[in-house]
C-alpha cells in the first residue's frame, strides 16, 4: 500500500492480518468506547448543571429539559446583582493562592526532611504528622475558634489562613514522590559538592514536578471549596468567600435551581481552568530532569 | 577537613567515616540538626499550633460535659463509657465500615483503570482527563442534588432505565436498605478523578527506559503491567489507600448533603454523629469523646498499613 501523502510504501494494512494485531485493534476500540461512555456519564451532571442554570424557573417540579425551551442568562444576572460577586471571587482567589503557595513550601520542605534527612525519631514525628489528618475538623473547630479568639484573629484573613498553612496530605503526597526519586541522583550531586539546600532545589524539586502540580490542584481546590472554617471565622460580609456566598444564595433561592446552578457553574470554572493548566505540568513529568 | 567530605560523612550509607576530632564532629552534628530543623519547622509550627493543639484541647473536652456555652463539668471517662454502652455508637461505626468496604474497591480499581487508560496515547486524552476530573471539583451540594435526582425512586433516570429492562428499581436514598449503597455510588463517581490524578502523576514518574528494557526481554503488555508498572506505582498506590481510608472513616459531606443520615438513621456515619452532637444537641463532650475514639481506630488502621508496606511498596 502506498501512502498518498509521503509516497512511501507503508505496511500498515498487512499488520491487521496477524491475529495479535487484530486483537490489539479490537481492544483499542473497546477501550475507546468504554472511556468515552464513562466520560459522558461523568460529564452528564455538569451538563445538567449548565442546562439548569439557563432554564428560567427550574425547580423540583419543573425539571429542566435537555434543550431548554427559552434559555436565558437571567440567573447569572441575578447572581451578580444580588451578591458583591467580584469581591467574593477576589477574596476566594486571594485565600486560595496564599494557601497553595504556603502548602507548596511547607509540604516540600517537610517531605524532603522525611525522605532524605534521617534523624532520631523520624518515624514517630512522621506518624504524628499523619495523625493530624485523623481527627475530624468538626471537633477541632471549637478549640480552634477559642484559640484564634484569644489571639484576636477572628474575622481576619490571617485567622482564616493560619490553620491551612501546612497539611499532612500534601507532606505525605510529596514524601511518596521524593521516595521515588533514585538515590543515585543525590549521590552524584553530593560528589559534586551540593549541600542539602541545593540538592532540594536543583535535584529533588525538578524531579517531583508531577506531584507538585498535583498538590497545587488539591491545595487550591481545598481552599476554594472550604466551607466550615471560613464560615465560622469570617463574619464581615466584605470578607466572605465564594462557597459561603453560594450557601447564602441557596437559603435565599431555595426553589430557584437556575440561580443555584449558575452559582455552581461560576465556582467550578476557575478550578477547571487551573486543573487544565496544572495538568500540563503533571504530564510533562520528569522528562527534562536527566533520568528520563 | 573540606566541606565536601563533611557532606559525604553525613550522607546515608557513609556510616564508617574516618575518625575526626570531637569538636569538628560536634559542629557538623549541630549543622546537620539545624538543617533538619530548617526543613521541618515551616510545617511543624503551624501543625502544632493549629491542629495538634486543638486535638489536645478536644481530648480535655472529651473528659467533660459541656454544652459550648456554660461552664464545663469534669466527668472523667464518663463520656467514653456512655458512648460504649450506647448501641447507636456501634451502629454509626458499622455504617462507616460498610461505606468504606463498598467505596474503596470501586474507587481504587476504577481510578487505576482510568489512569492506565488515560496514560496511553489516546486521542483527546487531555479533554477526557478534564471531564473525569469535573466531579472532583464540583461541590457536594451540587453533586448531591444531581444524584438525588438521578436516583429518584419514581422518576429518576436510573430507575426509568431499569424499568425498561423489566427491573423494578429500589427506593435508593429513600430506602433504609439502599441509602448507603446510593451514597457509595455517588462518592465513587465523584472521587474517581481524584485517584486518577494521583496515579497519573505516579505513572508519569516511571522512567520509560524500564519499559524498553522489559520489551527487549520479551515482556508483553500484561507482563509489563504486573512487573514494571504496578511495583513502581506502589508508593502512589500506598498513598491512595492510606488517604482513602483516613477520609473514608471521616465520611461526612456526602451523607450530610444526600440523606442527612437518614432514612431512620440508616446512613448515619461517625462524623455525622459528631456533627449532630456538636451543632444540634450541644453535647461537645460526647462529640470530642467520639472523635477521639474514631481517631484511635484510624490511627490503628494506618499503623497496620505502615507496618505492612514493606511487603509490597518499593521505593526508588
Amino acid at each position: 500500500m502506498v501512502d498518498a501523502a509521503s509516497g512511501l510504501r507503508v505496511p500498515k494494512r498487512r499488520t491487521f492480518r496477524t491475529p495479535e494485531a487484530r486483537t490489539r485493534l479490537i481492544l483499542a476500540i473497546v477501550l475507546h468506547v468504554v472511556i468515552v461512555a464513562g466520560a459522558l456519564a461523568m460529564f452528564f451532571p455538569f451538563l445538567w448543571t449548565l442546562i439548569t442554570s439557563i432554564t428560567p424557573g427550574a425547580n423540583l417540579t419543573n425539571t429542566p429539559a435537555l434543550i431548554p425551551a427559552n434559555p436565558s442568562l437571567g440567573a447569572y444576572g441575578k447572581l451578580f446583582a444580588d451578591l458583591p460577586f467580584a469581591q467574593v471571587i477576589l477574596n476566594s482567589l486571594i485565600l486560595a493562592t496564599i494557601t497553595t503557595v504556603a502548602q507548596l513550601i511547607t509540604a516540600s520542605t517537610a517531605a524532603y526532611a522525611f525522605s532524605r534527612l534521617p534523624f532520631r525519631g523520624q518515624n514517630v514525628v512522621f506518624g504524628i504528622y499523619l495523625a493530624t489528618m485523623m481527627i475530624p475538623l468538626q471537633v477541632l473547630i471549637v478549640p480552634l475558634f477559642v484559640e484564634l479568639k484569644n489571639f484576636g484573629l477572628l474575622d481576619t484573613y490571617v485567622g482564616a489562613l493560619l490553620p491551612t498553612l501546612a497539611i499532612a496530605f500534601g507532606i505525605f503526597l510529596l514524601r511518596q514522590a521524593i521516595n521515588q526519586v533514585p538515590r543515585e541522583l543525590d549521590e552524584a550531586a553530593t560528589i559534586d559538592g551540593a549541600g542539602h539546600f541545593r540538592m532540594f532545589w536543583q535535584i529533588i524539586l525538578p524531579n517531583i514536578r508531577p506531584a507538585l502540580a498535583t498538590l497545587v490542584i488539591f491545595s487550591f481546590m481545598g481552599s476554594w471549596n472550604s466551607f466550615l472554617w471560613p464560615l465560622i471565622v469570617l463574619r464581615s460580609p466584605q470578607l466572605q468567600t465564594l462557597p459561603i456566598a453560594l450557601a447564602g444564595l441557596q437559603g435565599q433561592y431555595i426553589s430557584q435551581w437556575d440561580v443555584i446552578m449558575a452559582g455552581s457553574v461560576v465556582s467550578i470554572l476557575p478550578m477547571l481552568a487551573l486543573y487544565v493548566f496544572a495538568q500540563k505540568y503533571v504530564i510533562q513529568g520528569v522528562a527534562s530532569s536527566g533520568i528520563k | 577537613m573540606t566541606a565536601q567530605t563533611a557532606l559525604l560523612d553525613k550522607a546515608p550509607g557513609f556510616k564508617h567515616s574516618r575518625p575526626v576530632r570531637d569538636s569538628a564532629s560536634r559542629s557538623r552534628r549541630i549543622k546537620y540538626t539545624l538543617t533538619v530543623l530548617a526543613f521541618l519547622l515551616p510545617s511543624a509550627i503551624p501543625l502544632t499550633l493549629f491542629v495538634l493543639g486543638p486535638m489536645v484541647a478536644a481530648a480535655w473536652v472529651s473528659l467533660n460535659q459541656w454544652n459550648l456555652l456554660g461552664p464545663m463539668k469534669f466527668v472523667g471517662f464518663g463520656n467514653y463509657i456512655g458512648l460504649l454502652k450506647d448501641p447507636q455508637t456501634g451502629a454509626v461505626f458499622l455504617h462507616t465500615v460498610y461505606y468504606i468496604v463498598g467505596y474503596l474497591p470501586l474507587v481504587y480499581f476504577g481510578g487505576l483503570a482510568l489512569a492506565l487508560a488515560l496514560n496511553t496515547a489516546l486521542k483527546g486524552r487531555s479533554l477526557l482527563r478534564g471531564i473525569y476530573f469535573l466531579p472532583v471539583i464540583t461541590s457536594w451540594i451540587v453533586v448531591a442534588l444531581v444524584w438525588r435526582w438521578l436516583l429518584s425512586p419514581s422518576n429518576g433516570i436510573v430507575n426509568t432505565v431499569l424499568a425498561m429492562v423489566g427491573i423494578h428499581g429500589p427506593g435508593w436514598w429513600t430506602d433504609p436498605t439502599w441509602s448507603l449503597p446510593s451514597i457509595i455510588l455517588a462518592s465513587a463517581w465523584k472521587d474517581l478523578g481524584f485517584v486518577m490524578v494521583i496515579l497519573l502523576a505516579g505513572l508519569q514518574a516511571i522512567p520509560t527506559d524500564l519499559y524498553d528494557a522489559a520489551k527487549v526481554d520479551g515482556a508483553g503488555p500484561w507482563r509489563r503491567l504486573i512487573s514494571v508498572t504496578l511495583p513502581l506505582l506502589s508508593p502512589s498506590t500506598f498513598f491512595v489507600i492510606v488517604i482513602s481510608l483516613v477520609n473514608g472513616f471521616q465520611v461526612f459531606d456526602q451523607i450530610y448533603a444526600m440523606t442527612g443520615g437518614g432514612p431512620n438513621g440508616s446512613s448515619e456515619s461517625v462524623v455525622e454523629q459528631i456533627y449532630d452532637f456538636t451543632f444540634r444537641y450541644g453535647r461537645a463532650g460526647d462529640a470530642s469523646a467520639l472523635s477521639w475514639m474514631l481517631f484511635i481506630v484510624i490511627l490503628a488502621v494506618t499503623l497496620i498499613q505502615i507496618r505492612g508496606q514493606k511487603r509490597w511498596v518499593t521505593y526508588g
